[in-house]
């Protein structure tokens, strides 16, 4: 089957390597993907900031790049439940009634975690990754999609992965878009309790859904020098034995 | 009574100050914690809770639909029982009107149920500036008012308060407003209580006027329903001769058997209880028992306002449980005060800019963004307030009352980045820009990341909020879109 890949302008622009492995992983899963060319954001930092006319281009842009495709893959939970459930209200306010229509016949969205163990039936990705690891279920994944645990199923099959329980795992990271500068000292309270639970399990990498909640608690743990690696989902998920040195690929070990 | 909410700072501010409390901290997170298991366990123990959900949601909106209808009946019902009803636009004429009967009475004294909404109107203010003291008999608003403090909390105003700020409050305050605390008074909870318990008796045995709220009122029957843990509402509702009762309109519901899901849910998500221990329900007069003059203040105050809203008004459904507090992190961290109202947290964030308008005041628009957006609130509500969706729509109608004014730089950076976002060909441009900028700074030594990327220090306004305490990762040499085009599409 041919997916869209929408690698979210945040990994497009900052967290590449989350992208790649999304490619290399769907793909060695059998999966033709191809990335519209015109896609760019979905336009959720605006939608949740209160700019829905500023969100408008974005919607059309979004739209004419994902006609055609049988299904779009987002690797982020947040992105994919603003298009999921936001993407109507931003057509609803143009009062154009040919967007409206458009959105709801755009192609399903899914996050990554619900395209492999719901559309691919694979929970077993043939990963290889010998680290422990702790996980957090970005509020957006876990709240506006419910992927429940699909994420920890497919993490806990990767092979040589030691897995560590996070304590408070379903407490927000404190991010939250605009939030995390319009209101800083909140969201880095908030964050800085996310980096102490990390950092009580002892694991060496700390995996999500979301780069952009990645960004905000590896910012932390970077700046607090915890010694903790902040991963994409799909980067542990890409990783296999022997090809760490490959480029582009995120690999096992550094 | 000179603490006000009046002219408090914004959220962002205010919060700032209140993170740094860290006695406050402590208080905030042992409390709110304690209260978030303890509805945990007896939520998950009910197997219809959802159903409960549904129903209770699907009651008041359809109360809601048809409010006119149901207010006239309960008018009528409540009339038929012998109670007198009134209407008030606003909090200066349901103070009025509460003012006015206490004088009729010849009273210099009220005693209070606990009371979200006389809390709202400012009543005791109102009653203190016309000669008449209210007492407040609820264990936490007698903290917080013997403290000249500020309520933080829904059900517990004063849980900002540890054991021992109470038992030094309670020392050196109950003496100046009548019978004083022992002098031998440790803060063990049980002996806090039997301070305010005989504190509060001769109160009670005097008092000749109450003033309470209601959690319900039932339309078919013209019943009033109080729900509470310590049973100085029912000492209230029943001792002194003159009953008043403010009653927003929201707090409808059709019949008597509507009860039956809101006196589930509630306990659940308020204490964490199964049950509550004191449910007192009233029509009106009964000959010789209890009150024999009974008032009822139906109360607007804005509320029409969210009912005009048609993505606000499931706001309208709250029954005032404070899970949505419980559970939010960005209370537990910030605490009540934070929030410049007696309705704070997530609903707080909601309901007051809804209830006072948007686009005039500073401190009602900063609160829609007073969050994370994380949706544990809604999880948590028993009537589904769908707080988030709420929140954003608030955020719309903030930054469009302001449209036309002199643009902010957030303004600015929204519209720079949708033109930019808008168009493949300039995002690709701005990431370019970002690439080549990191490969000039990448040349200065930067320190490394675990995992080898490397990282930005502490930058200059306006990204100093972001980098104060988080490094910023260095924007990659090639974004994934080059990548794409130059190797990905065709790897493998």
């Amino acid at each position: 089957m041919t997916v869209g890949l929408l690698p979210t302008c945040l990994n497009d622009a900052l967290f590449p390597e989350a992208a790649k492995a999304v490619v290399h992983l769907l793909r060695r899963l059998g999966v033709v993907v191809d990335v519209p060319g015109r896609q760019t954001c979905c336009g959720q930092p605006m939608i949740n900031s209160g700019y829905l006319d500023e969100a408008v281009p974005l919607l059309r842009n979004h739209l004419a790049a994902v006609a055609g495709y049988e299904a779009i893959v987002v690797p982020s939970g947040s992105c994919a439940g603003s298009i999921r459930h936001q993407h109507r209200l931003v057509a609803q306010r143009s009062g154009d009634p040919a967007l409206v229509r458009a959105v709801e016949q755009a192609p399903p969205v899914h996050d990554l975690s619900e395209f492999l163990v719901d559309v691919l039936d694979v929970v077993d990705v043939g990963a290889y990754f010998p680290h422990s690891v702790t996980y957090h279920p970005t509020c957006h994944s876990l709240r506006v999609l419910g992927v429940g645990d699909r994420p920890t199923r497919l993490l806990q099959a990767v092979r040589g992965l030691r897995w560590t329980d996070l304590p408070a795992a379903e407490e927000c990271c404190g991010f939250g878009g605009t939030f995390a500068v319009k209101n800083p000292d909140t969201s880095i309270a908030m964050g800085s309790d996310k980096a102490r639970h990390v950092q009580e399990t002892g694991a060496e990498v700390l995996v999500a859904g979301d780069s952009s909640c990645l960004m905000h608690i590896g910012g932390l743990l970077g700046r607090q020098r915890a010694g903790v690696r902040v991963m994409h989902l799909a980067e542990v998920l890409a990783s296999t034995e022997g090809l760490a040195s490959t480029e582009g690929r995120a690999g096992p070990a550094r | 009574m000179s603490a006000t909410f009046v002219g408090m700072p914004t959220f962002p501010v205010a919060a700032g100050t209140a993170l740094a409390d860290s006695q406050l901290r402590r208080n905030l997170a042992h409390a709110t914690s304690t209260i978030r298991t303890k509805r945990a366990e007896v939520v998950r123990e009910v197997d219809a809770w959802e159903q409960l959900r549904v129903a209770g949601a699907t009651l008041k909106d359809r109360t809601l639909r048809h409010l006119d209808v149901y207010l006239e009946q309960l008018e009528t019902a409540l009339t038929a029982a012998g109670a007198t009803v009134h209407w008030a636009r606003d909090a200066d004429e349901a103070n009025r009107i509460v003012v006015d009967i206490a004088r009729l009475h010849g009273t210099d004294e009220v005693v209070k149920v606990k009371s979200m909404t006389t809390a709202e109107i400012g009543l005791n203010d109102a009653l203190e500036a016309a000669g008449i003291h209210a007492w407040e008999t609820d264990l936490a608003e007698l903290i917080v008012q013997l403290g000249d403090d500020l309520p933080s909390h829904i059900l517990v105003p004063a849980i900002h308060r540890n054991r021992a700020e109470i038992r030094e409050i309670f020392l050196r305050e109950m003496e100046r407003v009548g019978r004083p605390a022992p002098a031998d008074l440790t803060d063990a909870p049980l002996e806090l209580a039997a301070a305010a318990r005989d504190h509060l008796r001769e109160k009670f045995l005097r008092a000749r006027v109450a003033v309470s709220g209601a959690n319900f009122a039932v339309a078919e029957t013209g019943t009033l329903a109080v729900v509470e843990s310590e049973g100085n509402g029912r000492m209230c509702l029943t001792l002194p001769e003159v009953l008043i009762s403010i009653v927003g309109i929201e707090k409808l519901l059709p019949t008597w058997a509507d009860l039956d899901v809101f006196l589930q849910t509630l306990p659940r998500s308020s204490t964490g209880e199964r049950m509550n221990p004191y449910t007192s329900l009233w029509s009106g007069v009964t000959p010789g028992d209890g009150p024999q003059q009974v008032h009822v203040v139906l109360l607007d105050n804005g509320r029409t306002d969210v009912l005009a809203d048609t993505v606000g008004r499931q706001a309208l459904r709250c029954i005032r449980c404070s899970a949505c507090l419980n559970i939010c992190p960005v209370y537990e961290r910030t605490g009540g005060h934070s929030y410049g109202s007696v309705y704070p947290g997530p609903i707080g964030a909601i309901l007051n800019p809804m209830m006072r308008g948007v686009g005039q005041d500073a401190q009602l628009d900063a609160l829609p963004y007073a969050s994370s957006l994380c949706g544990a609130c809604f999880d948590v509500c028993p009537v589904r307030i769908d707080i988030p969706e709420v929140l954003v729509h608030l955020r719309t109608k903030v930054v469009d009352a302001h449209r036309g004014r002199r643009p902010t730089p957030q303004d600015l950076v929204m519209r720079a980045a949708s033109w930019t976002l808008a168009s493949s060909a300039r995002t690709a441009r701005s990431t370019r820009l970002a690439g080549l900028a990191a490969r000039v700074l990448s040349r200065r030594g930067l320190r490394s990341a675990p995992g080898g990327r490397r990282v930005l220090g502490a930058l200059p306004r306006p990204a100093a909020g972001w980098s104060g305490a988080r490094d910023v990762p260095l924007p990659p040499a090639e974004s994934f879109r080059s990548w794409w085009s130059r190797a990905g599409r065709d790897a493998r």
